[in-house]
């Protein structure tokens, strides 16, 4: 693992700002050449610290203005293979994310629709019709905030 | 509203969002300048709200992920604002939710091991106000993790 420096942190705070940032732009802001900040970007890349970027779209204007999670229960765990349900669930272009969790339930989905009513045929077409599931726990998002973290 | 080009257009970029504009034109079948033009009109719309960097928390050392839910004591008004601001405050709170349904906020907290975790979970966690429950999920997996919308 690689050890951060000052450096490191405020160009990893600069790019989850904004992934577009150059490496030149990047230097002017943390006082190094564009070469020296594109090495230091290089790095925490191959590193596996910088793991890609997201696009961030406005799910509302473009017509989902519902986003659920769901907590999911296998019903008959040991008789159904995880594999199958994974492969089946990540197939769901609604899907968006797909977390294996320890706790009072097995998987957390997190499902997106273009209202409640179109939420239901999701539910009711393709969650519950999923290998194995068994309780199903809803929650409907109401806002989300996604902060830097310790770095 | 959107047409077939812009939709081709978003897609291709959360499948791919490092893609140069060149490229991202060429897949989908229109000019560089018509590309740069409907991406620029998507970012004014506020549809294409930008890019961030993704950080892997497991190549930084954080090896533990819980997903925190809370039910919180709402015969106090406060209660939400005075908790989620409180929340806020801890360097290890990477996302914070707020829900409508038996969980009324989840917090995404990241730790080094699980002893790291547990002296958050005893110092920051449980010092926050207003808790009326709490349940913790592990997670051990992460499956899938687009966040595409299904544009």
């Amino acid at each position: 693992m690689i050890e951060l420096d000052d450096i490191d942190r405020q160009i990893l705070r600069l790019l989850c700002g904004d992934a577009t940032t150059s490496a030149g732009e990047a230097g002017r802001q943390t006082g190094l050449s564009q070469p020296a900040a594109w090495r230091r970007i290089k790095r925490l890349t191959e590193a596996g610290i910088l793991a890609g970027r997201r696009v961030e779209l406005d799910a509302q204007k473009l017509g989902f203005g519902v986003t659920v999670f769901l907590g999911v229960k296998l019903a008959t765990k040991g008789r159904v293979s995880l594999e199958d349900f994974e492969r089946a669930v990540t197939a769901i272009p609604e899907v968006q994310t797909v977390q294996h969790v320890l706790g009072m339930y097995d998987y957390r989905l997190r499902v997106v629709a273009r209202d409640l009513p179109d939420f239901e045929r999701v539910l009711r077409r393709r969650i519950m019709t999923l290998p194995g599931v068994g309780d199903v726990e809803a929650n409907v998002l109401l806002s989300e905030e996604r902060l830097t973290g310790p770095i | 509203m959107l047409d077939d080009v812009d939709r081709r257009l978003l897609r291709n970029l959360q499948n791919d969002p490092a893609v140069p504009l060149a490229e991202l034109a060429e897949r989908c079948q229109v000019t560089t300048a018509t590309a740069a033009r409907r991406l620029d009109r998507l970012g004014a719309q506020g549809i294409l709200k930008g890019q961030r960097a993704v950080i892997d928390w497991v190549a930084l050392g954080y090896a533990v992920e819980v997903s925190l839910r809370f039910t919180l004591d709402k015969t106090n008004p406060r209660a939400f604002d005075e908790f989620l601001a409180e929340a806020r405050q801890i360097p290890e709170v990477i996302e914070v939710q707020t829900f409508l349904g038996r969980v009324d906020v989840r917090l995404s907290v990241i730790a080094r091991d699980m002893a790291h975790y547990q002296a958050i979970y005893r110092r920051k966690i449980l010092t926050l106000p207003h808790i009326a429950e709490l349940e913790a999920l592990m997670h051990v997996a992460t499956i899938k993790t687009s966040e595409a919308l299904p544009i």
